[in-house]
């Protein structure tokens, strides 16, 4: 690992201003499940690291004024998992239960999992986010079994590493961005905060040097339903092949909206229109559930290797409204 | 150092170099900004850790002063500066979870913890559980079942499997094998380790 400054962050604008003194060589830390092994593998190579593990403002799950819920960026995955308020949103504790390891669980953090880079084996041996060696796209020629079907025309074929994202953008969560100037803050749809790389400069997120993401915020769930369904090879730690996350509102036993978010398929998460407007007016049953998965990938592009992962992508999003509608599957 | 914007200057830098270089507006445009700083509780810039330093880690109930960079993993400090090597470093190896310790009574991988964000936390490692001629019930369980075999994995589990039982004292199957779902064992004790755990939920331990 090379040597970096460290400093610790003790409210939001000490950390912005520890982030502002070198914009853009800067690297924000809380649980450290993912910096530090990008550190150690130096795949990142920050001047110097924020650590805001310790700035308490943001680690409260707390009611907002209309009856939402708002989430600190340090808030833990076994914060997530214990708290009334996020009970309410259960597609949320789908994702928190489905993370089976008491180290994550106790020490990762809901912003750690947003801002997660990409597990592709091409960028974590160094070949940068969209893979390429000496001018060859090694995600598309070389082995791309865990790579995107959908949202993979560009040369970004990784996926998305959040397994929180769909469901809070199914939720139509928000993120407030704070920095990079002191005071200066931004609400964005958490759907908005995704970008994929079109050139090897550009992460995966909007945010921009000295700028972190504090809190998010949800709703009031408001009687609609929720479920999330992660495709794991193994039952221990391990990324999905596939997720998906459904939000219903009903009316009278049909869908009067539904918003239905693939994650694990695409360079960002994958907001599924085709899906939702097949569900409209429908009640959830096992068939409409299977319309609504086969309406999913329809669109989907696989490469090479991963045909197999429409097949899951379909049964994530087909699963996901069932549990909606309260099955145990 | 001081660095960075003066709100009342029109957005002109001011830092340590051109404060040296000395032009009579500088230097009261400098003194002002100073005086900013002094009256903040703790300037950013003294917080910096940029190179060694001592820090003193509480480790199983002891205090020990180390000499760390910012780069220094937890991990590293225990085993090669306390000679704590029941938590194993997994660089070349893949097994998950052997390098679990409990900070401030949660699990966590030592080898992704840098020593400084542990600095003022209670760190125990499997070392903590010898007891003094009692060891802990996770350890005699895992005697009693057989729950290891070449053994590398087996302080992590040990570790994960004490965090599990403080947080959650009567978990059912389910539960253990979420909870320790981030431990892995290539030798394939889990039978013994379940068997370890689901008696010490009924005994709650």
């Amino acid at each position: 690992m090379r040597n970096f400054e460290y400093a610790a962050a003790d409210s939001e604008a000490d950390a912005l201003s520890l982030l502002a003194d070198h914009p853009g060589e800067t690297a924000i830390l809380a649980g450290g499940t993912d910096l530090v092994s990008l550190l150690q593998k130096e795949l990142v190579n920050p001047r110097r690291v924020v650590d805001i593990s310790r700035v308490s403002e943001l680690k409260a799950i707390e009611p907002t004024d209309d009856g939402g819920v708002r989430i600190g960026a340090l808030a833990t995955l076994e914060e997530l998992l214990a708290s009334p308020l996020a009970a309410e949103y259960p597609s949320l504790r789908d994702v928190a239960s489905a993370i089976r390891a008491i180290q994550i669980q106790q020490y990762g953090t809901i912003g750690g999992d947003l801002c997660h880079l990409p597990n592709c084996w091409y960028f974590r041996k160094g070949y940068g986010l969209l893979g390429d060696s000496n001018g060859r796209a090694l995600s598309e020629e070389g082995d791309n079994r865990y790579h995107a079907i959908f949202g993979n025309r560009g040369r970004a074929k990784f996926v998305s590493a959040s397994r929180f994202a769909p469901s809070l953008i199914a939720w139509d969560a928000s993120v407030r961005i704070a920095g990079p100037a002191a005071g200066e803050e931004a609400w964005l749809p958490l759907e908005q905060f995704f970008v994929t790389p079109k050139g090897d400069q550009q992460g995966v997120t909007r945010l921009a040097p000295g700028q972190l993401i504090t809190h998010l915020e949800l709703t009031p769930a408001a009687g609609r339903l929720s479920g999330a369904y992660e495709v794991l090879e193994m039952s221990g730690l391990d990324w999905p092949l596939a997720a998906a996350a459904s939000t219903l509102e009903m009316e009278g036993g049909v869908v009067s909206r539904a918003k239905i978010v693939l994650g694990h398929v695409a360079p960002t998460p994958w907001v599924s229109h085709p899906a939702a407007d097949v569900l409209r007016g429908q009640p959830i049953t096992e068939a409409t559930a299977e319309l609504a998965g086969e309406a999913a990938v329809s669109e989907a592009s696989p490469l090479k290797d991963n045909e197999y992962k429409v097949r899951l992508a379909k049964t994530a999003v087909k699963r996901s409204l069932l549990r909606a509608a309260g099955a145990n599957v | 150092m001081v660095q960075g914007k003066d709100p009342g200057s029109g957005g002109v830098i001011f830092t340590r170099r051109n404060f040296l270089k000395g032009s009579g507006a500088a230097m009261a445009a400098t003194a002002a900004v100073t005086q900013t700083a002094a009256q903040q509780p703790a300037a950013a810039a003294t917080r910096v850790v940029s190179g060694a330093k001592e820090i003193t880690l509480n480790v199983n109930g002891a205090d020990h002063k180390v000499a760390v960079e910012p780069r220094t993993t937890l991990l590293e400090v225990l085993r090669d500066k306390l000679n704590l090597t029941g938590c194993k470093d997994l660089k070349d190896v893949y097994v998950d979870g052997a390098d679990t310790v409990l900070v401030d009574g949660k699990a966590t991988y030592a080898g992704v913890m840098l020593a400084l964000q542990a600095e003022g936390k209670k760190i125990r490692t499997v070392e903590s559980l010898r007891g003094d001629g009692q060891p802990d019930p996770v350890v005699t369980g895992f005697v009693k079942h057989d729950a290891m075999q070449c053994g590398f994995c087996t302080p992590g589990f040990v570790m994960a499997m004490r965090a599990l039982l403080d947080k959650q004292p009567n978990p059912t199957l389910d539960e253990i094998r979420e909870g320790l779902g981030g431990n892995i064992c290539r030798c394939g004790t889990y039978d013994g380790i379940t068997k370890c755990a689901l008696e010490l939920a009924k005994g709650g331990a």
